[in-house]
């Protein structure tokens, strides 16, 4: 009898070594917008697509286990890096994803840094990310200023637009995407001829639109983004704005922006994204099993979504590849050196300075009698192949570049 | 053509235009909140709430029936006076109430009808259904009951916290049902299109929204300073027990100011509901500045809170053109200012 238990138990400890050699816990917060002007764009979208990364991870590899987490930040850098401590601190998370709201995420790639743990930030869009704030625990995923600039204003200046008046978002955001616009507009031969900072959340901006009018400019170009661009954009269309011969440049427009002007307001904007539901089987596919997970068919993922499943697939993968090992400038240097490859913005790769590198694209909002399905909102202008659509190695200023 | 300040004078006339269309909405709705402060001494934290239950009002109308603009203006703040109404009775008057039975049949009624609810019907359609439901079961508990309702005065500082806890719960089912982004809602066809006067094009919309306001304020303070009604109003707040001697039924009075208060909020939802972003934060948003230009013009003047209201949004529009990052906080400042210099407020009297 003695034997047979003995037996019993040392067979049960040599199951469960077995079992349990490999498994890591991974854990993942997603840190958001839940409630306000960005919501849409990011927030449940957000932590749905994460979930559905560590879901579709967990398939492939039964001996890793991540857990997702999520937070509301409120656009307030305070509560922001408050969270971010406690995260760290207490909820032992290894990684944060998503935080729109570019005020909110350079204050948390400080935390970030001292914590050693790992931002990958498919939410912000400042490029200074990737330029004079940069550090070795940060990946900026989805876009950037310089970009959102490079794309869209170059374009416009090119169709005739040559003067601009700007209305920007008075935080960082809004100053990084005016500056880095305004450089494109004067290096392709046009003039700004003023700007207007408005606060975050504003509701009103007939008065903002009132001196954009009273400049005369070509070209209005909306440095904002989520609720703001929506009022901005309905207002504009108010006050005859269109009418009178002025342009909208809407530097940073997002698929839920679009669904929530509707096609008669939105048509003919033109914008660069590097991601569209639409533009291919794997794109569709992804959408609707988003729509499934996020549990509402009336929302459309936005490149933030695309940008959270990406970059967390990759993060595990990474994390997978060094055996679990949740050092945070290890696992960034490691996808770095790791090329990426999924479902949604293809193949591409994370450079030095953490840019995520991919193809952008100029899209043209559809008229109503072009949209023939729920969702068929862009069509396609033209492709900016990925080793044009980012800014320069070298013209960051990031301390991780050398030479 | 001259220039004031750097400013050609077009563009300054054209930005007080601006201030003063966005001043009718701060002095809508601060007229409500003095209304219902001066006459019924409840602060109602609610009030945003139910400007953006207006502004839904209009939305849900449009969707569910069709019925555009014109009749979502009569009918919504009739709908979320009502609500209103349903809200002081069983809540807000509760209060002061020795008796609490009825508050916790009304407590009750809602736990129960919202746990069955939620056998059948979603969430925020079986919360919403089992409040009013749990009202109307309130009501009937107290008509039955016929008890004499002895009165036990507590701080104004528990009506504060009761509405806006309510403003809360509104504003959660809103967002749970409805997202964060905004629904969109169609300008009315016969005020499309502006004039263009010169120095600005003025939206017919936005001058609509002028004209509107300022009938309903003058209107409202006639009513309160220079007829009967108003004078048996402003008696029943100063002495309610002689009032109600003279046989003047001064709860009812309440009740029924207590919804107009409401109302007055809701037909600023209905009008903003075109040009501002319907969400449910929208309340919330403007709830801050509306009771601060309360607190500037003085907590119980009628005269007082519409003067300020328009009077702070073209001090407003006038802080966008010189110095635009500050032109959500100047209002504070202003207030910080007059509340050391004249504590009552421009235009209160000292209690």
């Amino acid at each position: 009898m003695k034997r047979t238990l003995a037996a019993l138990a040392v067979t049960t400890a040599l199951m469960c070594g077995t079992a349990f050699a490999q498994q890591i816990t991974i854990k993942i917060g997603v840190l958001t917008d839940m409630n306000s002007l960005y919501a849409d764009d990011t927030g449940p979208g957000s932590v749905a697509a994460a979930r559905m990364a560590a879901t579709d991870f967990m398939k492939d590899h039964p001996n890793v286990k991540v857990e997702v987490i999520s937070g509301d930040h409120q656009n307030k850098a305070d509560l922001g890096v408050n969270l971010a401590n406690q995260w760290f601190d207490i909820e032992k998370v290894d990684m944060i994803a998503d935080v729109p709201n570019s005020g909110v995420a350079l204050a948390i790639t400080q935390v970030v840094a001292q914590k050693n743990k790992v931002f990958v930030g498919s939410g912000p869009a400042s490029s200074d990310l990737t330029g004079a704030k940069c550090n070795a625990n940060n990946v900026q995923w989805t876009y950037d200023t310089w970009m959102l600039a490079n794309g869209t204003g170059k374009a416009v200046v090119k169709a005739g637009g040559d003067t601009w008046f700007f209305l920007t978002s008075d935080y960082a955001f809004g100053h990084a995407l005016e500056r880095d616009t305004a450089a494109v507009v004067e290096q392709n031969g046009g003039k700004v001829l003023g700007k207007v900072r408005h606060p975050i959340n504003s509701n009103d901006f007939s008065s903002f639109l009132l001196q954009a009018q009273t400049s005369k400019a070509k070209v209005i170009g909306l440095a904002n983004a989520g609720g703001d661009t929506i009022n901005a954009i309905k207002q504009a269309a108010e006050f005859g704005i269109v009418k009178g011969g002025q342009k909208l440049a809407g530097l940073l427009v997002f698929a839920g922006d679009v669904a929530a002007l509707g096609l008669p307001t939105a048509q003919g904007l033109q914008f660069t994204e590097t991601f569209y539901w639409d533009m291919n089987d794997q794109t569709r596919a992804w959408t609707k099993r988003w729509h499934e997970v996020r549990g509402d068919k009336n929302k459309w993922p936005t490149m933030n979504h695309a940008g959270v499943y990406a970059g967390t697939l990759h993060y595990l993968k990474a994390r997978l590849a060094l055996a679990g090992d949740a050092d945070g400038k290890t696992v960034v240097a490691k996808m770095k050196e790791l090329p990426t490859d999924d479902p949604l913005f293809g193949k591409g790769t994370i450079r030095v300075d953490g840019r995520k590198i991919h193809p952008a694209y100029l899209f043209e909002v559809k008229k109503p009698e072009e949209s023939k399905y729920p969702g068929d909102f862009y069509k396609t202008i033209s492709t900016i192949p990925a080793n044009e659509a980012f800014r320069p190695l070298k013209d960051g200023g990031c301390p991780l570049v050398s030479g | 053509m001259f220039e004031i300040f750097g400013i050609p004078s077009q563009a300054l006339f054209g930005q007080l235009l601006l201030g003063l269309i966005n001043g009718s909405f701060y002095a809508l709705l601060s007229l409500g909140l003095a209304v219902i402060f001066g006459m019924l001494n409840i602060i109602n934290f609610t009030h945003g709430a139910q400007y953006m239950m207006g502004a839904f009002a209009a939305y849900l109308i449009l969707t569910f029936s069709g019925l555009g603009y014109w009749t979502a203006l009569l009918i919504a703040p009739i709908a979320v006076g009502f609500l209103g109404v349903l809200l002081e009775r069983n809540l807000i008057s509760q209060l002061n109430k020795a008796n609490k039975e009825r508050t916790i049949v009304f407590f009750a009624s809602t736990a129960l009808l919202f746990l069955l609810g939620r056998l059948w019907i979603e969430p925020v359609a079986a919360f919403a259904g089992a409040i009013v439901a749990g009202f109307v079961i309130a009501e009937v508990f107290a008509w039955l009951r016929r008890a004499d309702d002895l009165a036990e005065p507590v701080d104004h500082l528990y009506g504060l916290l009761l509405t806006f806890g309510v403003a809360l719960i509104i504003e959660g089912l809103a967002r749970n049902k409805y997202g964060s982004a905004g629904l969109p809602y169609a300008m009315p066809d016969t005020l499309r299109g502006g004039q263009s006067l010169g120095f600005m094009f003025l939206p017919n919309y936005r001058a609509w929204v002028i004209v509107a306001s300022l009938t309903i304020c003058l209107s409202t303070w006639f009513v309160i300073e220079r007829t009967r009604l108003g004078a048996y109003l402003r008696a029943a707040t100063e002495n309610p027990t002689l009032v109600r001697a003279f046989g003047i039924n001064v709860p009812r009075m309440i009740t029924l100011t207590y919804g107009f208060g409401v109302a007055l909020a809701a037909i600023a939802g209905v009008m903003a509901a075109p040009i501002y972003n319907v969400s449910p934060q929208m309340g919330s948003d403007l709830i801050i500045v509306v009771f601060a230009v309360v607190v500037i013009g003085g907590m119980g003047s009628i005269m007082g809170a519409i003067v300020t209201g328009f009077g702070l949004g073209v001090i407003e529009g006038l802080t966008k053109v010189f110095f635009p990052e500050a032109s959500n906080t100047v209002i504070f400042v202003i207030m910080a200012i007059v509340l050391l210099i004249r504590p009552a407020g421009l235009f209160g009297r000292t209690a």
